[in-house]
């Protein structure tokens, strides 16, 4: 009871701190498949670059991430990003590389050869084949990978509160520190029930990019 | 139209690779479909593939209509020449009738243009386009699948098509269906056709030219008849299998080895018939109606066995009363084997052949038939 009054009274903060959580997960996620699909579809042409890359990314996404934030406070700081929002940033576009770069090149990989061999046989240049045959073919693979993603970092960006990054997770520091449980679980609830909200809209949007000729998406 | 000079390809290094077409060379007439025939790793997908440059020569030259291909940039050249295989390769992200104006689109031509030769491709083979083409591939069964897949290859009109067992993944009474709806349409497009096949009877039904691969070596070039009837080494007469000849009797007409009929009248007396049997020794006597159909057999084993068994009387009576009633005809326009079908199946050692009003233009007997094999080999 007192933890709903606590939320119910704090509404307006929890608002406020939940976009502050959205936007660091938008922006990184944004910037991760502006980087994860372009690198996850270059590797499709060499076997020994994909193994490299996508054991590079594993790598990354097994370094914890209070680790992770520590270490960038030496690297950041001496431009002036220790601590806060950019290296919160930084984290989410390194944790989100894995599943989209994995997606995306596993999705390209997995196109019928029969449509390749159709697409090169019509006469399509490699790009027009990308374009017209296994981008469509590979998103909803794709969209999978980035609804990994954002859920991961979801959580990760409650642990960014940490580094002074804002966003709900500032409730579960300040509920650990004061020893409070109201903020502590409204803090966990918030986190939960965002990013579930958020992976079913993404879900939903999953459905509206799959070609209607696709059977319905594949899961991660 | 195609022209293969001395085609090589080597996989591998040369000197110790795998030597996968050796010195292939056959000259195809435009409008021809030319079927490359084998068992499977005989070379005939290489040199195939070879044409449209999916696959680049080791040594040797290809011309399509006297023009180098190596000449050609290999894109270009690939949306001149129409192309199906047989896994159908249909894009499942695109409707039936982006997938048919694929080439269209990528030649640029204006959209109202493409889709109304889409609406027309369909028609021809039975698809009615406003049921088919906002469909996806999922929502069409195989056959209709590779139907698409044909039409596909013909959108752009392309002069030469290559065919990579484009019927194989149909089930036989469908694959049938297709071939022939693909021969009726050959009839006025005229393509040049490349086609490649393992099944003899396939390549026996739809080539005017078979060539015939092994290890990489075109064995035999020659026209289906050519092939059956004088196979050039003993592995394709292996290969032809041992009923090759009755494989020959697809690619005869019923209508070039029928004999003329000798014919009885119902009112005819019984000895009529046995005197005309006698003379052309035919082992029975078609009755004709007052129309010109045929309306009974008067046999052979029927009016002897009655004599035998001494009963004269009916013998020398009239050919209505010894008459046994027409079980099947068959039409002069099928070919031999579907008529040797009839007549074992039926039990005739003599079939009429009809037109298509029903009237009787002639007769088949087995030895006709033997005969008939016989001349097309000496023709060949």
């Amino acid at each position: 009871m007192e933890t709903l009054q606590f939320a119910y009274d704090n509404i307006s903060l929890i608002g406020s701190r939940a976009l502050e959580h959205i936007s660091i997960v938008a922006v990184a996620v944004s910037i991760a498949v502006l980087t994860g699909v372009p690198i996850g579809l270059a590797i499709t042409q060499s076997k020994r670059a994909a193994d490299l890359v996508l054991y590079l990314a594993s790598m990354l996404i097994t370094v914890p991430s209070i680790a992770l934030f520590g270490l960038m406070i030496p690297l950041l700081s001496p431009l002036g990003y220790g601590i806060g929002y950019v290296p919160a940033v930084i984290a989410v576009i390194l944790y989100s590389q894995l599943p989209i770069i994995r997606n995306t090149y596993t999705a390209i990989a997995d196109v019928d050869p029969a449509l390749r061999e159709a697409g090169i046989g019509m006469g399509m240049s490699p790009l027009q084949r990308l374009r017209q045959v296994e981008i469509p073919l590979a998103i909803p693979v794709i969209m999978a990978g980035i609804r990994t993603a954002v859920v991961m970092n979801i959580g990760v960006t409650a642990i960014a509160a940490y580094i002074g990054a804002g966003g709900l997770g500032t409730f579960i520091s300040r509920g650990i520190s004061q020893t409070d449980p109201r903020q502590l679980i409204t803090g966990a609830v918030a986190v939960s029930i965002l990013a579930i909200v958020v992976d079913l809209s993404l879900a939903f949007v999953q459905k509206l990019l799959t070609p209607k000729g696709l059977a319905t998406g594949v899961a991660a | 139209m195609i022209r293969l000079e001395n085609l090589t390809k080597v996989f591998g290094m040369p000197g110790s690779g795998i030597t996968a077409v050796d010195r292939v060379s056959f000259d195809l007439p435009a409008g021809e479909i030319c079927v490359l025939l084998g068992p499977s790793g005989c070379g005939k997908t290489t040199t195939m593939k070879m044409i449209n440059r999916l696959i680049e020569p080791t040594s040797g030259k290809i011309f399509i209509d006297g023009k180098d291909v190596t000449h050609i940039d290999p894109i270009q050249l690939r949306r001149s020449i129409g192309y199906v295989i047989q896994q159908i390769g249909l894009f499942p992200n695109k409707t039936v009738a982006d997938n048919i104006c694929v080439v269209p689109d990528l030649l640029g031509w204006d959209r109202r243009k493409s889709r109304a030769r889409a609406a027309e491709l369909l028609e021809m083979v039975g698809l009615q386009p406003d049921l088919f083409m906002k469909r996806y591939p999922k929502e069409l069964s195989g056959g209709q699948q590779q139907r698409v897949g044909v039409l596909r290859a013909l959108a752009a009109d392309p002069p030469v098509m290559l065919m990579d067992e484009p019927f194989g993944a149909i089930d036989p009474i469908n694959r049938e269906v297709i071939q022939d709806e693909f021969l009726r349409m050959q009839k006025t497009l005229r393509k040049t056709v490349i086609f490649v096949s393992h099944d003899l009877d396939e390549a026996v039904k739809m080539a005017d030219k078979i060539a015939i691969f092994r290890a990489g070596r075109l064995e035999q070039f020659a026209s289906p008849e050519h092939l059956l009837s004088n196979p050039a080494t003993p592995f394709i007469d292996t290969f032809l299998g041992s009923d090759r000849s009755l494989k020959l009797l697809r690619l005869v007409q019923v209508a070039d080895a029928m004999l003329t009929a000798a014919i009885v009248r119902p009112g005819d007396p019984v000895a009529r018939a046995r005197e005309l049997m006698h003379n052309n020794g035919q082992p029975a006597i078609v009755m004709l109606n007052g129309e010109g159909r045929p309306s009974g057999i008067v046999a052979a084993s029927r009016i002897n066995g009655q004599e035998s068994a001494g009963r004269g009387s009916t013998a020398e009576g009239r050919c209505r009363e010894v008459a046994e009633p027409v079980r099947v005809t068959v039409p002069v326009k099928a070919d031999l084997r579907s008529a040797v079908a009839l007549m074992f199946t039926h039990d005739m050692p003599v079939i009429p052949c009809v037109d298509e009003d029903g009237k009787l233009q002639g007769v088949l007997t087995y030895r006709s038939i033997v005969k008939s094999l016989a001349n097309s080999k000496i023709a060949a």
